[in-house]
């Protein structure tokens, strides 16, 4: 990368995480200014949104191509207190804890005293969201059963389509207009709510033509100012851009991505969606662009490259906004997943894979920047040499690209209703979450803690933890006398506290639908402005709630360990079992390095314990699919955990896998840390015994010691493995090539880690299997292949 | 019938083309000083103190090395990768110890694995009945051919055994045709000499349109783990790792003759 990249990255890289109190303070005084007029709840959020792009502050960073920042200078990140109102002890925390703090200064700490706790509190949508849940939702809520996305941030999880790519605001606003006329002429009753909607979209859709026409004259600005004439000439160039984009539809490579840019800062100004936002289909979207421009002598590949890179820049300026109260926990290590999907197929089904993926792969290596995230799409039609070229980069150890089988992202959602076409325009975001981009409002609505399920079960109802009854009395251990008996209970109690959550989950949205409209995002997602409804009211084409089980690794053990040593083995009974756990462990040590070294586990490609992964799924799903939401929409599911599985594993005791009390379950359908011994064929045999195009997405995550990928052959076996993991219709599989400080730690704790092989000709062992000695030179090794 | 094995790995990629199912026999008529797989050297079932920690505590437990198998049992294991073999141009590689010590068995496993249209690689010392190596060349796709010494006197020395046999079964295998690719173990100040290396030279030489192809294997002491764990004698441990970059010098050697040359195994 070049030098003003460099400088931009390290800007980046180097800046705070700080809270701003400007969206605060404007969304308050904006509320304040309107006390008493009678707008409906769209054109006030549309009003409010139009308010503070026309005050925000600016901010164009030195040598930047891509402008426009959230905040008034990179990292600084704005609030929603009308979404989630922060405590003073939230901003206590949020400015002393070690990890992902955000610095909390005076003014911001008195303007929320003096101003915008006292206007907020008890109105928020969360404040509003809480005072309508049963006290079955909360207790269960408060237990750990379940977490809940929409507690302190909207509905999220939309990527664009291509419509900015072909239109532009003015475009948008005469849509909205013929739109209104139709309804018009119609003239039918019940009609306000509708004319309310477009009223609103059409505000948005002006405000943040305002926002482009200020950068644009603040980059013209800069430009009399500047002394260096190419930079000078660049800000007017920029300028130009800014006038262009958005109101009209780009026609230019760097137009293309101001415009998204401007819609993205748009969308997450307006509230606080879940993951972010996110291009989608970059590579699609961007390459007629990309080589019309180079056609044309407008662009060359290295400005393209330096254009990307600048944008690049941009998201990794924009952390996740910060969090209050529990979810800090849940989800600890969160920043805001803006997923660049990669690769894929076209909407007639062939080949996506151009040269600018292959241009994107670069920047992501270049890069080696946590934001934006990226992962490629890899179906049967497209070339190995893009996985190939892909693996070069997992190998470098930082964890992206992931890789996601567009084949079956495409079955998954055609199983769920949707038109091919959509289906192939869509991809995965987020984790591991399918969609179809540009036309679906899909949103997460919680992780729910399928373990805890078995752990209530065997606890008559009970929460161990709390001594509290939460579930249902499903019967004591005398009399669960059979393993039919058990499954039967413990379904009993899934369904008990799923239909809670499907319930709860059927108010909040209610609530969003009526209180928190996005008139704003509404422009960009078909067929809003068609339903004249907003994308949170189900105005989308596709409008899909899932709720993320967790935990099938761990319950799937936990299962298959009580079946083999209760019920078949008969080495010892329930009760002796459950009381083991209750004493998480104490006195009971030789059980329980039977149930974590002599029992069968999930992921090893063994008949026995995979059996119980297929009747999880099975509970889980019918209790789930199909569904119907408030949104006029289903229920579906997916199996994910961001990182919720260790805020999980904290709730829980000990469990009859041998897992200790407070540790984290397992992840995605990943099998328990370390549990799968047979190696990576072993484990997607497992996992494909689950039906994953029945979800809307699943998680696997391998461990690969970075030996793997040191020779072309090594490269060319790994694409093997994924190609057939994919061909049988595997999601999403992630290699985590280790480093040398996950090797220590395998050293101390070798009961998690039995999955790591050591791989030379005609001979294999595992890492923990070596002497010290051993060890240690691999560390060493591996140590060298980070630098 | 039934055999005895000692392990199978899934997923290893280093033992022939693609993705492979290594099943390793239990017993081996040499004993090589720097065996690698010294738990696979005994024809018998045997017994060992398995050390393991659990959060800091010591558990022991005796735990046994092999299994006797039977032809259904094995095919089972084997065919549950089929589809990687599919996928990637791999398939099963018999190992051991010595796959041909266990050589009725092995025709059995073989004649299945071939009704199932599977990729069969032999790793073999070549110490065996060259009637019976003729039967399994019949089945058999590639051979893997450890030579490890040309001179006999030296390879009786390190193995025990004199290598005329082997060399038969060599020059039997290249001149029914069959795909051998010869895999020399390196091991440091024993078998890289001046002398072997130009004995090595003037051996292949007069088999270069032969033999596919000649894979020199780093020494790697990983072995001495095993012998730890298993209570085996090691002479090697001084020694320590080759990086496979350490050879090269190996295949500029070699450049002159015209044969394939590798470091490491496929």
């Amino acid at each position: 990368m070049n030098q003003r990249i460099e400088k931009l990255r390290q800007q980046s890289l180097m800046a705070v995480n700080r809270m701003s109190v400007e969206r605060a303070r404007l969304v308050t005084e904006f509320y304040k200014s309107i006390e008493g007029s009678d707008y409906s709840v769209p054109e006030t959020r549309a009003l409010v949104f139009k308010y503070i792009l026309e005050n925000k502050s600016l901010c164009i960073n030195d040598g930047e191509l891509i402008v426009g920042e959230r905040g008034p200078e990179p990292k600084a990140t704005p609030t929603y207190p009308e979404v989630s109102l922060h405590s003073l002890d939230d901003l206590e925390v949020l400015d002393q804890r070690e990890k992902v703090s955000f610095k909390v200064d005076n003014e911001t700490r008195q303007l929320y005293d003096s101003t915008i706790i006292p206007f907020w509190k008890g109105k928020s949508n969360r404040d509003k969201l809480m005072s309508r849940m049963t006290p079955e939702w909360l207790e269960s809520y408060k237990a750990g059963i379940f977490t809940e996305f929409q507690e302190q941030r909207a509905p999220g999880h939309t990527v664009l389509g291509d419509k900015i790519y072909h239109k532009g605001i003015k475009d948008i606003i005469n849509d909205i207009h013929l739109k209104r006329t139709e309804l018009q002429e119609a003239s039918e009753a019940g009609q306000q709510d509708l004319l309310d909607e477009l009223s609103a979209m059409e505000i948005a859709a002006n405000a943040i033509m305002i926002y482009a026409q200020r950068n644009a004259d603040y980059l013209l600005e800069l430009a009399n100012a500047e002394k260096d004439a190419i930079r000078k000439q660049e800000l007017v160039e920029m300028a130009q851009v800014c006038q262009n984009v958005p109101a009209n539809a780009p026609q230019t490579f760097h137009e293309a991505l101001q415009y998204y840019w401007f819609v993205h800062i748009g969308v997450i100004t307006e509230v606080n969606p879940w993951d972010s936002f996110n291009p989608g289909r970059l590579d699609q979207h961007l390459y007629p662009f990309y080589v019309k421009d180079i056609e044309q002598g407008r662009l060359t590949k290295e400005r393209a490259k330096e254009l990307l890179m600048s944008f690049w820049v941009k998201f990794n300026n924009q952390p996740a906004p910060p969090k209050n109260g529990i979810t800090a926990k849940e989800s600890n290590t969160y920043t805001d997943f803006a997923l660049i999907n990669l690769g894929g197929v076209k909407p007639d089904g062939t080949d996506a894979v151009n040269e600018l993926s292959f241009l994107i792969l670069d920047v992501i290596e270049e890069m080696r920047l946590l934001q934006p995230s990226s992962m490629v799409q890899i179906s049967k039609e497209n070339p190995d040499a893009f996985i190939q070229r892909t693996l070069q980069i997992t190998k470098t150890g930082f964890g992206q690209p992931s890789y996601f089988n567009t084949d079956a992202i495409v079955q998954e959602l055609v199983n769920q209703g949707k038109d091919i076409v959509d289906a192939r325009n869509g991809g995965a975001s987020g984790c591991v979450e399918s969609g179809a981009f540009g036309t679906e409002a899909y949103w997460l609505t919680g992780y729910f803690n399928i373990p805890k399920i078995l752990e209530l079960t065997l606890h008559n109802g009970v929460d161990p933890k709390s001594g509290k009854l939460l579930g249902l009395e499903t019967g004591s251990l005398a009399t669960l006398d059979t393993y039919d008996k058990l499954l039967s209970a413990f379904n009993k109690q899934l369904n008990y506290f799923l239909d809670i959550k499907i319930e709860g989950n059927r108010r909040i949205e209610s609530l969003i639908m009526k209180e928190l409209p996005v008139p704003f995002l509404s422009l960009f997602v078909e067929d809003c402005i068609g339903n004249a409804k907003d994308y949170n009211a189900g105005g989308a084409r596709y409008n899909t709630s899932y709720i993320q089980g967790v935990g099938l690794g761990s319950i799937t053990d936990a299962l298959t360990a009580i079946q083999y040593h209760v019920y078949d083995q008969k080495n010892i009974s329930l009760e002796e079992m459950v009381k083991a756990t209750d004493l998480n462990f104490k006195g009971y040590e030789e059980l329980r390095y039977n149930l974590v070294f002599e029992t069968p586990k999930f992921g090893n490609d063994d008949a026995y314990a995979d059996a119980n992964a297929v009747r999880v799924f099975e509970m889980y799903y019918e209790s789930i699919n199909g569904k119907s939401n408030s949104r006029g929409g289903t229920f579906r599911v997916n199996l994910l955990p961001t990182t919720c599985h260790v805020y999980f594993g904290q709730v829980m005791q000990a469990s009859t896998d041998g897992r200790k009390d407070e540790e984290p379950l397992s992840e995605g359908i990943s099998p328990v840390q370390g549990a799968d011994k047979n190696g990576p064929t072993a484990v997607v045999n497992s996992m494909l015994k689950i039906d994953h195009t029945r979800t809307g997405g699943t998680l696997l995550n391998q461990k690969f010691l970075p030996q793997f990928f040191d020779t072309k052959e090594g490269i060319v076996k790994l694409t093997h493995l994924i190609r057939t993991y994919f061909n049988q219709l595997g999601h999403h599989i992630q290699f985590n090539v280790v480093d040398a400080d996950v090797l220590r730690d395998a050293q101390k704790h070798p009961e998690k880690y039995q999955d790591l092989i050591v791989r030379v000709a005609g001979y294999s062992d595992y890492f923990n299997d070596l002497t010290l000695e051993l060890q240690e030179e691999i560390i060493k090794r591996t140590a060298q292949c980070d630098m | 019938m039934e055999g005895k094995i000692f392990d199978i790995k899934r997923f290893a990629l280093n033992d022939g083309p693609g993705i492979r199912t290594t099943v390793f026999f239990k017993g081996c008529p040499l004993k090589c000083t720097w065996c690698h797989n010294p738990e696979g050297i005994s024809f018998d079932i045997e017994e060992f103190e398995q050390e393991r920690f659990l959060d800091g505590e010591r558990f022991v437990h005796i735990q046994k090395i092999g299994q006797s198998v039977s032809v259904q049992k094995l095919m089972d294991e084997i065919l549950k990768d089929v589809n990687f073999y599919i996928q990637s141009g791999g398939g099963v590689t018999f190992s051991g110890g010595e796959p041909m010590a266990q050589s009725e068995f092995l025709t059995l496993v073989l004649a299945e694995c071939k009704k199932k249209g599977l990729h069969v690689t032999i790793d073999t010392t070549g110490l065996c009945n060259t009637d019976k190596l003729d039967v399994i060349s019949n089945y058999a796709d590639l051979f893997l051919y450890d030579m490890k010494f040309v001179n006999s006197d030296l390879h009786y020395n390190y193995t025990g055994v004199k290598n005329s046999l082997i060399i038969e079964n060599l020059d039997f295998l290249l001149n029914k045709k069959s795909a051998v690719i010869v895999r020399v173990p390196i091991i440091p100040g024993i078998n890289d000499t001046v002398e072997c290396i130009a004995d090595l030279k003037e051996f292949v030489k007069n088999r270069q349109n032969q033999i596919k192809e000649l894979h020199f294997l780093p020494f790697h002491n990983i072995g001495q783990s095993k012998y730890e764990r298993f209570k085996k004698d090691y002479s090697l441990s001084a020694l320590s790792s080759q990086q496979p970059d350490d050879l090269n010098y190996l295949i500029e050697e070699f450049k002159s003759l015209e044969i394939k040359t590798q470091i490491g195994g496929l």
